[in-house]
């Protein structure tokens, strides 16, 4: 508990309204390209409104982290302060875990429950009733009703790219891990070393997962639209990529603030915060190795 | 912003900028509060506009005003509105001006964020409402937005809708993340956690709940965003999805949302009834415990609400079973504060008044919440007005009671003046007779049968129809006098003293009134 210190309340801001109108324009141009595009209406105008929604966005992020950046090394925070950001950043990643768990749980939920039951076993196996002679079956290559969702050729098997995959995301784990040790030590030519192997690694792994996408919509036919198994494989594997792509940018970003000098021995929340979320997404992608790929 | 600024700004604290720069740019807590406030006091009047379309299209039987598709509009935008608009911007607004006075902190944990939760708020509602001018309409499946009326069958704007639900989820949990980390960190010295006034330790835990469960809100958005818009078939069995998954993933949001909606009023009627009969809380300890239990079980309870849609009976009988278990936690509260009031010397000043109906009305909610969770007694229940006239007894006088009792106990704290205690009772007994007129002949309707969501009925349902659309003008036009105490309050009346309330307890009474725009800049000493 608090051992008071003078507690920094900042000055007024415009980040959050600039981010408000940011992220408000971007979703908004994001909503027209959906809705105009399934209408057969020109996006063009919808494109433009979004690509000015993420450069207020862009421009917010550098503004709004800079002052946080210019504020901390200002010496502005107290220890307290410091407590703040890490509650905030551990909610957050709570947060996080609890979307990935809804769409883990729809996963487990289709395949225990609804599968089963559409094959006609179980509580519900009346179901079988609607598309009779359906086999239930994971992974799911023969849909109830194939006219409306063609299923996959085959699907990814887990000791090709997958397992690879796993290893560097679990190497580049350690990696940043090393670097942050470095740089309590205080070797900063060390943590560089070490944290540039985490993003190469981490770019190495992006670049996989889009070259097994590209496998799955070209050779495998396996694709957002080939029945649930096309779903629950594409939104869990890529919003995790999406959340790689998050992390390497958080760690390009550390890499570029330790190569201005920026972070001392015992005060370095930003990259503790950045090395946090990525053993989170790291977490994540085990979750994905096992329940996705190989059971 | 220039780090030079910056290291001025926290020497000398100075008053309140400006124009119209001062809302827009504020880190204040006070601020944001009150701009909660107002906000969702804007939208309680909106959402219950719609009430009012409603009521007066069911006041007789057959389609007199509005056509069917835009009565369904009316019932999912009033729902949406109230709950996300109305009800849960009204506790974020009350936890901001609050608890950094009630525990004695300077402001919330991460100011800079805190404004921006609450401009997402009306960004997000402009989208909302713009669907409604949107080809084809806005959003008419209700505010459950079960899956596939909201996806195959929904209308083109359901795609706004659902950004408007995920910016409103950014805006929640960033809202929650700084009330944990506020709460967590910045409590006064010696205010250790069995300390806490009882609305800090709500709303430390509803902040929990918000972000356990808007992350999977937003999960389900995000399913039938991909379903509508990109081929997916999570909701869609002849891909091997099932529709029963949405309700199974919207209620695990569902449910804790419900008590989010009403763990901050427990903790607020857990500081007035107190005030008002000049004695301590009853069972401190076991409010805390029965709110951490009501929280955790809030997770396992969530397919009571899908009864009839064809679960498993083992399925059945344990959500029944665990609905039940509810009632152990919540008669503990319901016990504790009746027990505050025994023997206590008792007035009835505004928020008192509403206090003591939020716990008798919120029990009788409580109860026929009961009859609900026994699953066969549902089959009969499930989707009639008796649904209706449950969830709208605990959340207009369990919610909304229980901000009004807030509003009024807090008032003189924030203004700085007394209200003007005649017209607030007067608005108490509106609101009370005319709630109880509007949603009480609606378990009858329910019991005999008359479904929800319907704009013309079978005209045995008319009489108690009839008196429902009666209550129901009654309480709306009776909010009118609420915003009128609180405008005539803010301008002036009786000078309030730094605790207007001789039995009040606790930190936010001990500065002065109204509460000054930085407080607590040295943090106070608990004993």
């Amino acid at each position: 508990m608090a051992q008071e210190q003078s507690y920094y309340v900042p000055d007024q801001s415009k980040w959050p309204i600039v981010a408000t109108v940011g992220l408000g324009v971007t979703l908004y141009g994001v909503a027209s390209i959906m809705v105009n595009g399934k209408q057969g209406e020109s996006t063009t105008g919808s494109w433009v409104m979004f690509l000015i929604g993420a450069l207020i966005m862009a421009y917010m992020l550098f503004g709004w982290f800079g002052s946080v950046i210019r504020e901390s090394r200002a010496g502005l925070y107290s220890d307290q302060m410091d407590r703040s950001f890490r509650w905030g950043m551990s909610w957050f990643i709570f947060s996080e875990v609890m979307f990935f768990a809804a769409f883990f749980g729809a996963l487990f939920y289709v395949r225990v429950f609804v599968v089963p039951w559409l094959g006609g076993e179980g509580d519900k196996g009346s179901s079988n009733m609607l598309w009779e002679g359906f086999q239930a079956g994971w992974p799911l290559v023969n849909n109830p009703n194939p006219e409306a969702y063609p299923g996959p050729n085959e699907v990814i098997g887990p000791w090709g790219l997958p397992l690879i995959n796993t290893i560097l995301l679990v190497t580049s784990s350690f990696t940043v891990t090393v670097a942050h040790h470095a740089l309590k030590a205080g070797n900063r030519q060390k943590v560089k070393l070490w944290l540039g192997a985490t993003i190469i690694l981490a770019l190495v792994f992006l670049t996989l997962q889009i070259q097994e996408y590209v496998h799955a919509y070209q050779d495998l036919d396996l694709t957002l639209q080939s029945g649930i198994y096309g779903s629950t494989f594409f939104m869990l594997t890529g919003f995790h990529g999406a959340h790689v792509l998050l992390g390497s940018l958080m760690l390009i970003i550390m890499f570029l603030r330790i190569q201005k000098g920026h972070f001392t021995a015992d005060s370095h929340f930003g990259f503790e915060a950045s090395a946090w979320y990525w053993h989170f997404v790291d977490v994540v992608w085990l979750g994905l190795f096992v329940f996705v790929y190989i059971i | 912003m220039s780090a030079v600024a910056d290291t001025h700004s926290q020497e000398h604290h100075h008053g309140p900028a400006k124009g119209f720069s001062r809302w827009l740019l504020t880190t204040n807590h006070k601020d944001i509060g009150t701009m909660y406030l107002i906000f969702s006091f804007t939208m309680f009047l909106l959402g219950g506009s719609m009430a009012m379309v409603i009521r007066a299209e069911l006041f007789q039987p057959g389609l007199q005003i509005v056509q069917p598709e835009f009565f369904n509009q009316m019932t999912t935008m009033h729902g949406l509105i109230m709950v996300f608009g109305a009800v849960m911007p009204a506790f974020v607004g009350l936890a901001n001006w609050m608890i950094p006075l009630m525990i004695g902190a300077p402001d919330m944990a991460l100011p800079r964020m805190n404004n921006w939760s609450f401009w997402l708020l009306p960004c997000a509602f402009l989208i909302l409402v713009s669907t409604l001018f949107m080809q084809g309409g806005g959003p008419n499946f209700g505010w459950t937005f079960y899956a596939p009326l909201s996806t195959t069958y929904g209308p083109p704007s359901t795609t706004f809708f659902i950004f408007a639900i995920h910016i409103m989820g950014v805006s929640s949990i960033m809202g929650a993340i700084n009330v944990i980390a506020t709460i967590l960190n910045l409590r006064a010295p010696g205010m250790t956690l069995m300390k806490m006034p009882l609305f800090v330790w709500t709303w430390l835990i509803t902040a929990f709940l918000l972000i356990a469960v808007m992350p999977v809100l937003a999960g389900v958005v995000t399913m039938m965003l991909m379903d509508i818009n990109f081929g997916t078939s999570f909701f869609d069995a002849s891909g091997g999805g099932d529709p029963v998954l949405f309700q199974h993933v919207f209620w695990f949001f569902g449910h804790p949302e419900v008590y989010i909606m009403i763990l901050p009023a427990f903790g607020a009627i857990s500081h007035i009834v107190p005030t008002f009969s000049r004695k301590r809380l009853f069972g401190y300890a076991s409010m805390v415990y029965a709110v951490g239990a009501i929280a955790l079980l809030s997770f396992v309870v969530w397919a009571h609400h899908m009864f009839t849609v064809g679960i498993p009976l083992t399925g059945q009988l344990f959500f029944m079973y665990a609905t039940m278990l509810i009632a152990v936690p919540t008669g503990v509260k319901v016990f504790n504060w009746v027990s505050t009031m025994f023997r206590g010397s008792l007035t009835f000043e505004t928020p008192m008044l509403f206090a003591v109906a939020f716990i008798i009305l919120f029990t009788i909610g409580g109860f026929s919440g009961l009859m609900l969770a026994i699953a066969p007694a549902d089959f009969q229940y499930h989707d009639t007005y008796f649904v209706v006239a449950h969830f709208h007894y605990v959340l207009v006088p369990g919610a909304i009671f229980g901000i009004f009792a807030s509003a009024y106990y807090w008032l003189p704290k924030w203004t700085g003046h007394m209200y003007d205690e005649t017209l607030g009772k007067t608005h108490f007994w509106l609101s009370f007779i005319g709630m109880n007129l509007a949603f009480f002949p609606m378990h009858f309707l329910g019991l005999a049968g008359m479904p929800r969501r319907i704009p013309d009925y079978a005209l045995q349902f008319a009489d108690f129809n009839m008196v429902s659309s009666i209550g129901a003008f009654m309480f709306g036009a009776t909010q009118l006098l609420f915003l009128f105490i609180v405008v005539k309050c803010v301008k002036g009346g009786e000078k309030a003293p730094a605790k207007p309330w001789e039995g009040a307890e606790g930190l936010e009474w001990t500065v002065p009134s109204p509460a000054p725009y930085h407080t607590f800049s040295t943090p106070p000493e608990v004993k």
